[in-house]
């Protein structure tokens, strides 16, 4: 590892001035940052901390919630008012990493973790995440777990988080240092740029994120397809929500994981849904009008049944 | 009088558990402190070819780095096994050899520097990958360690033609890799230039002694190996490891003591896995499911540095009766590390495919599992003649049977549904030989009624240090509490490593061995060696049995799996303490529940070494995967084993699991699935195809 400098920011503005130094980074729980610099994939000069600066988690205006960027997994997951009003979220979250992870990782250190692609991982091999122009061996190497949707010839990888997965069904909003935007356009599919995982320019801090009000989120759930029962990223997530009256379905939100460069709002299979009977037969309609446009790679065309299966059975769950 | 209860069979609580569990125990990067230099090793980024030329410049311009060994400067070697003749070649012989190492006042320093060291290499075209058809197979002379390579008795290929009931079926399995939770790791201090102190992590302190003395190039007696506390190690642990050798040499030239560990990364490039294997079983049977013919065939690599045969078919010379068979191992030398012991080699992969091969006959058959394999239970050892000095496999089916309710079974796959789940269950049965090796050992009296017990045993996890004290404190008819035992400790005499389930039985005889000559005598100490004891022992067939049971749910929407049951039955001899042998045999089978299911060295081609080279990627089952597991023993009294009466636990555990669980998946789904590990993506695209 190489050597860097630390220090503790009090507030966001500190940590605004300290991240004006070179090759600064922000640092929170350090739970993947601090991995990838042990591997070389990550070398800062100069780490700021930021996971103090708000551990709060409020009630806004407009109904909603307010999490501060440095809210541990564990007290967000924990928090009853998530747990009643966005259960998905909770769930996502008790899904991912570990209970010691889950202590230690921030809010807003979860949404930017990087992928956990065993060649972006090793600074022996080429990845154009990592080294842009290097070129990317998952295309023809091991790809069993990578993206099915909107990858490039650039990047295959996937986002790991599952806690982003959830955020992108409700819609949740990012606040940064100087703007705020939806979680959806935080994260970027990789195009030609892979090595920008999110849109966030160099220095712009992570403040809060913002769940705006969304009562038949009460009606929803994390649903997560993995290898080993526990302690493993997604081979495919969804996160769901819906809304039912009468056995019609007025709403819906659905999130897919595992499957892209970013969490994947599933607004195509939400269009279907809306309006139409709440039975297996319209959950299958709109999961295979999302997957429709998945392209597999040589070895990962199993996502696809995986994805299609995992939201008919949640969306029946819910129903 | 007192009475003093016996030792033996009770479940003692281990002894060093509160030294572990509050963090006092000693590793090997943990007895020295001060004055200690710390090396991190460089690895090849190529699979075959030369060294141009090593620039150390910007790793030595690193304000701590004290040197970088690498070919151009190391002290040489006299390594005849070219996995240790560290940095002695330009030649690089597979992605991930040690090409140099850094030495540094800090670890970290070193690892900073160890990614500044330029090496330019000449390439040449690599060849990684095993397949059955390979040009370059040959048959080895021995395999591991020295057993016959081929065997033939009757007439196999023509019973083969001739059985009204056969299956011809080939299972393939990738590389496994040891993940003990303290990697390889030592310290290593030179006293007045020519006198040894290794802090390592091994299995077993005297033969590392004698290794790292030769490979120095230095008297055995100038060399002493400390290993009090071994954090696991499943064969990894068994040869010396590079950081042992790299602490040695680098201690020499930076003049101080020097600690050498590897990274969980590194780990799987230079200690050893479990080669992939091709294996091809062919059962001929009567209608009444006697075989008439069994031919296991198998596949396998090794690196074009060493030769490591795994024994894999040896275990099938043994296990069923049967007029004719035939067992070969062929090898090919590809551009990779050198496979080594992984956890019962031979056994475990070997019974894979036989238990389930049997399964498939079985179901040919249309004969249930447990009687196929009564049926072929051997009167005398099938390849030696040798009676079994016990053998109680029909005892642990039958046994395990009625515990796990298996007459309830309804043999049909594919035709148990609980919501989504398709459920099945499966059996196989286990075997591993109750070996024992020459170990000395010494009893000395204490005041006060105590007793001091030296022994260069390895308690890698495994209760060794627990079952040993048990042992002397009945041979010595005291209370354990009177028995202090020392071991992993070279200067404490020869004894085997802690390997081939042997441990006890090697340690454990002489151990009681020097209790008993103690009792015998007036002195104070009695030293003794087991080896005329393991000599005369008489011609018998010595093996643990054993049977898995399991049962797995598989997702007809995701095709996860999951296993909500396991129960192993064992036939062990005396089980020395109740407590640790069914830490042994549950863990056991939990490593081959991740070797059905989960655990997959994946190679890549183009780069030629395993590229998910960590616990995030390589995954082994954690205790949200264990549900219901148990393991249970029969009684056994063998009196031609050793003066406990014991066989060897550690390994028979994963023998025969990773079948059961394939077993219990094609009764669950009514396919047969011949590639480890079954992951999801296996399970769907058998369903649905590959898209």
């Amino acid at each position: 590892m190489r050597p860097f400098r630390y220090g503790r920011a009090a507030d966001a503005a500190e940590a605004l001035a300290l991240a004006t130094a070179p090759e600064a980074k922000f640092l929170g729980g350090g739970t993947n940052l601090v991995d990838l610099m042990r591997l070389g994939v990550e070398q800062p000069a100069f780490l700021v901390d930021v996971a103090r600066i708000d551990d709060r988690i409020e009630e806004t205006a407009e109904g909603g919630l307010r999490i501060g960027a440095g809210v541990r997994n564990s007290d967000l997951a924990a928090d009853a008012r998530v747990r009643a009003r966005y259960p998905v979220l909770s769930s996502a979250l008790l899904q991912g990493a570990s209970g010691q992870l889950r202590n230690l990782a921030t809010t807003a250190g979860n949404l930017l973790q990087r992928t956990r692609c065993s060649y972006f991982q090793d600074v022996t091999r080429p990845c154009n995440k990592r080294a842009p122009g290097s070129g990317c061996p998952a295309r023809e190497g091991e790809h069993r777990n990578f993206a099915i949707l909107g990858w490039s010839s650039e990047c295959v990888a996937t986002h790991p988080s599952d806690m982003a997965v959830a955020l992108a069904a409700l819609d949740a909003i990012v606040e940064t240092s100087n703007r705020s935007l939806p979680l959806l356009d935080l994260h970027r599919l990789p195009d030609n740029e892979p090595e920008r995982d999110t849109v966030l320019e160099q220095g712009e801090l992570i403040t809060a994120v913002r769940l705006p009000p969304l009562p038949f989120a009460r009606r929803s759930r994390y649903s997560k397809v993995r290898e080993r029962a526990s302690f493993a990223f997604a081979v495919v997530s969804l996160a769901a929500a819906l809304d039912l009256e009468d056995g019609i379905v007025r709403d819906a939100r659905l999130a897919l994981g595992g499957v892209a460069h970013k969490p994947w709002r599933a607004q195509r299979a939400e269009e279907v849904l809306r309006g139409e009977p709440a039975t297996a037969d319209s959950f299958t309609r709109a999961a295979e009008t999302e997957l429709a446009q998945a392209r597999p790679l040589r070895d990962n065309g199993y996502k696809i049944h995986v994805a299609r299966n995992l939201i008919v059975r949640t969306l029946s769950e819910l129903a | 009088m007192t009475v003093v209860s016996r030792s033996l069979g009770v479940a003692l609580d281990r002894i060093e558990g509160r030294e572990k569990a509050t963090g006092e125990a000693r590793y090997a990067n943990e007895h020295l402190h001060e004055d200690v230099a710390h090396a991190a090793v460089v690895q090849s980024t190529i699979a075959k070819g030369t060294i141009r030329s090593v620039d150390a410049s910007a790793a030595l311009a690193v304000p701590g780095v004290l040197t970088v060994l690498s070919c151009a400067n190391a002290p040489r070697l006299q390594a005849h096994d070219e996995e240790l003749a560290l940095l002695q070649s330009h030649r690089v012989s597979y992605r991930g050899q040690i090409v140099a190492a850094v030495v540094a006042e800090t670890i970290e320093v070193a690892r900073q520097a160890q990614r500044l060291v330029q090496i330019e290499y000449e390439q040449e075209p690599h060849d990684v990958e095993l397949r059955a058809d390979h040009p370059r197979l040959y048959r080895p002379e021995r395999v591991n360690p020295s057993y016959e390579t081929d065997t033939e008795q009757g007439a196999p290929d023509g019973a083969l033609t001739a059985a009204p009931f056969s299956v011809d079926v080939t299972y393939e399995t990738p590389s496994f890799h040891n993940n003990p939770m303290e990697p390889h790791a030592a310290t290593a201090v030179w006293d007045g230039g020519d006198t040894l102190t290794v802090y390592d992590s091994t299995q077993g302190s005297a033969p590392a002694r004698q290794t790292i003395a030769r490979v120095l190039g230095i008297d055995p007696e100038c060399v002493r190996v400390v290993a009090p506390h071994v954090g696991g190690g499943f064969g990894s642990k068994g040869d010396v490891r590079p950081p042992a050798l790299l602490a040695a040499m680098a201690a020499q030239v930076v003049g101080r003591p020097v600690a050498c560990s590897l990274t969980r990364q590194q780990m799987f490039d230079v200690t050893g896995y479990r080669t992939p294997m091709i294996q091809r079983v062919r059962l001929g049977a009567r209608s009444d499911g006697r075989l008439t013919a069994i031919v296991h065939d198998v596949v396998e690599q090794t690196s074009t540095l060493e030769e490591f045969a795994e024994q894999t078919a040896v275990v099938t010379r043994m296990m069923y009766a049967s007029p004719n068979r035939r067992t070969t191992h062929r090898l090919v030398r590809l551009d990779v590390p050198t496979p080594s012991w992984m956890r019962a080699p031979g056994e475990c992969p070997g019974m894979y495919a036989l238990e389930a091969a049997l399964d498939e006959l079985a179901i040919a058959l249309e004969l249930d599992p447990i009687e196929l394999r009564i049926r072929n239970e051997p009167d005398v050892d099938p390849e030696t003649g040798h009676p079994f000095s016990s053998r109680s496999l029909v005892a642990c089916l039958r046994e395990g049977a009625a515990r796990f309710r298996w007459a309830d079974r309804d043999p049909t796959p594919g035709a148990r549904r609980d919501g989504r789940w398709l459920v099945g269950t499966g059996v196989a049965a286990s075997t591993y030989p109750a070996r024992m090796r020459p170990s000395e050992a010494l009893a000395r009296r204490e005041p006060g009624g105590r007793f001091l017990i030296q022994v260069a045993a390895a308690d890698i996890g495994t209760g060794a240090r627990t079952a040993l004290t048990q042992i002397a404190a009945d041979t010595l008819e005291v209370e354990p509490e009177r028995v202090r035992l020392e071991i992993g400790d070279s200067a404490y005499g020869t004894a085997p490593v802690a390997g081939g389930s042997a441990g006890t039985a090697s340690w454990g005889t002489a151990v009681h061995l020097a209790c008993r000559r103690l009792l015998d005598s007036d002195e104070t100490e009695a030293r003794i060696s087991s080896e005329d004891t393991v000599e005369k022992r008489e011609p018998y067939s010595r093996h643990a049995f054993g049977a898995q049971f399991v049962e797995v749910r598989v997702d007809t929407e995701t095709g996860e799996i999951r296993v909500p049951r396991i129960l192993g039955v064992f036939a062990a001899g005396t089980i020395v303490n109740p407590k640790t042998a069914r830490s042994q045999f549950i863990g056991g089978m939990t490593m081959g529940l991740g070797m059905a299911l989960l655990e997959e060295g994946i190679l890549d081609p183009h780069f030629g070494d395993v590229v998910n080279h960590d616990l995030a990627q390589y995954h082994v089952p954690v205790y949200a995967d264990i549900e219901e597991i148990d393991a249970v023993w029969i009684d056994e009294h063998d009196p031609h084993l050793n003066p406990m009466g014991s066989k060897g636990i550690g390994e028979i555990g994963i023998v025969g699991t990773a079948a059961a669980v394939t077993n219990a998946v094609h009764h669950a789904t009514g396919i047969r699935f011949r590639r480890l590990p079954i992951r999801l993506d296996q399970v769907v695209e058998a369903w649905h195809g590959s898209e």
